[in-house]
């Protein structure tokens, strides 16, 4: 039985959609413990022996199952980094839901990092969903520095959604892909920033395998006096394609740098890059209003959809 | 019923003041379906823009059914009945068919309600109520899901800013279709669309022909139309696609 008290419940519910136990495996992480761990025939998950975090193995041929692996933090003050290592067979069909939430309601800094490494088997396809969220109305800070490894072999898929929409005070994500023969990474990354919030996401993806293909999009949105920093790249190994794109609208006094990058190291490698930061068009603010919406319900209604 | 009194529209242009509408003065009756025509920069789109609120006047008073909505900004003339269509549809990144749909009808009105305003715009409801409202869609595409926005919000006014802009014959044919059936006495709404099509024209109660910021006919079509039919003023929608392909 998984014990959480009403706050840690709440977050669960922002960074997971859950509402109560998922079905499948899961490891739940509560204030630096683990709360709840439930393997299942295919899925295996253990504690690493060293250190902090958890391994999970994932059996070959492992078709319609998924992995719930949220962390919620409500104490103030609190520090932790996790190693999370996913082995993923061959030929595999798996869900992979990650996140955290934070809820610093002291004085003292809290901090997530979260450090997972995904080394996906032949022919496999993994779907991994990454929500960080942040509440709570102390001064103390909400910090999140997560970082990602992704190892892919031959013929093999991710999709990868992350999201950052609300209350994370300073976040830094770095994330390595290193892709072999027709192996297929997609990247969409959802990003809202407000007060004095500074967000930065970092990409290299290298493409070393023939047929290999990565598409990275990025939406954000930057209001208050938020800085935000996009520096992707992409590098092109083999004959190869890579599009990478960064969308952002700016308000207030945001501030953002958009640094899409390709490098291309073979002549048949066909990279794109694409960046556009601006403020929301007075156009679409006028339509909306035609529709009876106030100036601040257009915005909201713009940014909601740019972000979806 | 809307009335204009002694409205006058000023912008700055390179010289000093431009007066884009001179003192125009118009009583619009309820249930009428009224085109507006008239050469390229004779203050048609103004008008409907300041009748809307995205342009203000410079003097004069806009009146809906007896109250004065000068001073009222585009949101509050809105939510008073007044419905605009864009002559270019704006496109949004992210916004569907049906999220524009459900803000403008004001609820969350229900996919099968979404699907009857496309219905009525003449597209198939399955493959547009998800789509994004962006550059994949064709201008005809567009611009009959901006008829629809305006459809789905059951205003008293509606009015059409050149709404055979920018699409193909086949749009256009369909389109003459969709004012045809707008023009339904139970629906008690009035509709003014800025027009030099024939077509549109043919359908309407009354014609005004606007140039030079005045309005210099105004009455029945059966009487107008005789008079103008021809000029670039009502044009076939042959001639329509003659035009575009000059510019």
């Amino acid at each position: 039985m998984i014990k959480m008290d009403p706050i840690q419940l709440r977050l669960l519910q922002e960074i997971a959609d859950l509402h109560d136990v998922p079905e499948g495996a899961y490891n739940f992480r509560a204030n630096g413990q683990a709360v709840g761990r439930n393997t299942t025939a295919n899925i295996d998950i253990k504690p690493k022996t060293e250190g902090s975090g958890i391994d999970i193995h994932i059996k070959d041929g492992t078709k319609n199952e998924s992995v719930h692996i949220p962390v919620v933090l409500s104490e103030s003050g609190l520090k932790e980094t996790v190693y999370n290592d996913f082995y993923i067979g061959k030929d595999c069909d798996v869900l992979i839901v990650a996140g955290c939430g934070i809820d610093n309601c002291g004085k003292q800094d809290s901090e997530h990092d979260g450090i997972h490494r995904f080394y996906v088997g032949k022919n496999s396809k993994v779907r991994y969903v990454e929500k960080h969220y942040g509440s709570g109305d102390g001064s103390g800070k909400r910090i999140l520095d997560p970082v990602t490894e992704v190892y892919m072999e031959e013929g093999s898929s991710m999709e990868m959604e992350m999201a950052q929409i609300k209350g994370v005070d300073s976040t830094k994500r770095s994330t390595i892909a290193e892709l072999k023969k027709d192996a297929k990474l997609v990247v969409r990354e959802r990003l809202m920033t407000h007060g004095e919030q500074i967000a930065e996401s970092i990409y290299k993806v290298s493409l070393n395998g023939e047929g290999s293909s990565a598409d990275v999009v990025s939406r954000s949105v930057a209001r208050d006096r938020s800085y935000q920093k996009f520096d992707a790249c992409i590098a092109g190994n083999a004959p190869c394609s890579g599009h990478t794109e960064c969308d952002s609208i700016i308000m207030d006094s945001g501030k953002i740098l958009a640094l899409p990058a390709l490098e291309a190291n073979n002549v048949e490698a066909q990279l794109v890059h694409e960046a556009a930061i601006g403020k929301i068009a007075g156009e679409q603010l006028t339509k909306l209003m035609t529709l009876g919406l106030t100036e601040a319900e257009a915005e909201e209604q713009i940014i909601n959809g740019f972000l979806k | 019923m809307l009335e204009l009194k002694n409205i006058s529209f000023r912008a700055e242009g390179e010289g000093g003041h431009v007066e884009i509408i001179k003192d125009i003065s118009l009583t619009i009756p309820d249930n009428r379906f009224v085109v507006i025509t008239g050469p390229n920069g004779g203050g048609k789109s103004t008008l409907a823009k300041v009748i809307a609120g995205i342009e203000k006047n410079s003097s004069g008073q806009i009146i809906l059914d007896g109250e004065d909505i000068t001073d009222k900004n585009i949101t509050e003339r809105a939510r008073l009945g007044i419905g605009f269509a864009f002559q270019q549809p704006v496109k949004f990144k992210g916004l569907t068919v049906l999220d524009l749909l459900r803000i403008a009808a004001g609820k969350p009105i229900k996919i099968a309600e979404a699907c009857e305003y496309l219905s009525e715009v003449g597209l198939c409801a399955k493959d547009y109520i998800s789509r994004e409202v962006n550059a994949s869609l064709s201008g005809g595409e567009l611009k009959r899901i901006e008829i629809a926005t305006v459809l789905a919000r059951n205003v008293k006014l509606a009015l059409f800013d050149e709404p055979e802009a920018g699409i193909d014959l086949w749009s256009f044919t369909n389109l003459v279709r969709i004012f045809e059936n707008m023009r339904d006495p139970d629906k008690n709404r009035t509709v003014v669309v800025i027009s030099h099509q024939e077509r549109i024209l043919e359908i309407a109660d009354e014609i005004i022909v606007l140039a030079d910021g005045k309005i210099s006919r105004q009455g029945p079509k059966d009487e107008i139309l005789p008079e103008i039919i021809g000029t670039k003023y009502a044009q076939t929608a042959c001639r329509k696609i003659d035009t575009e392909g000059e510019k």
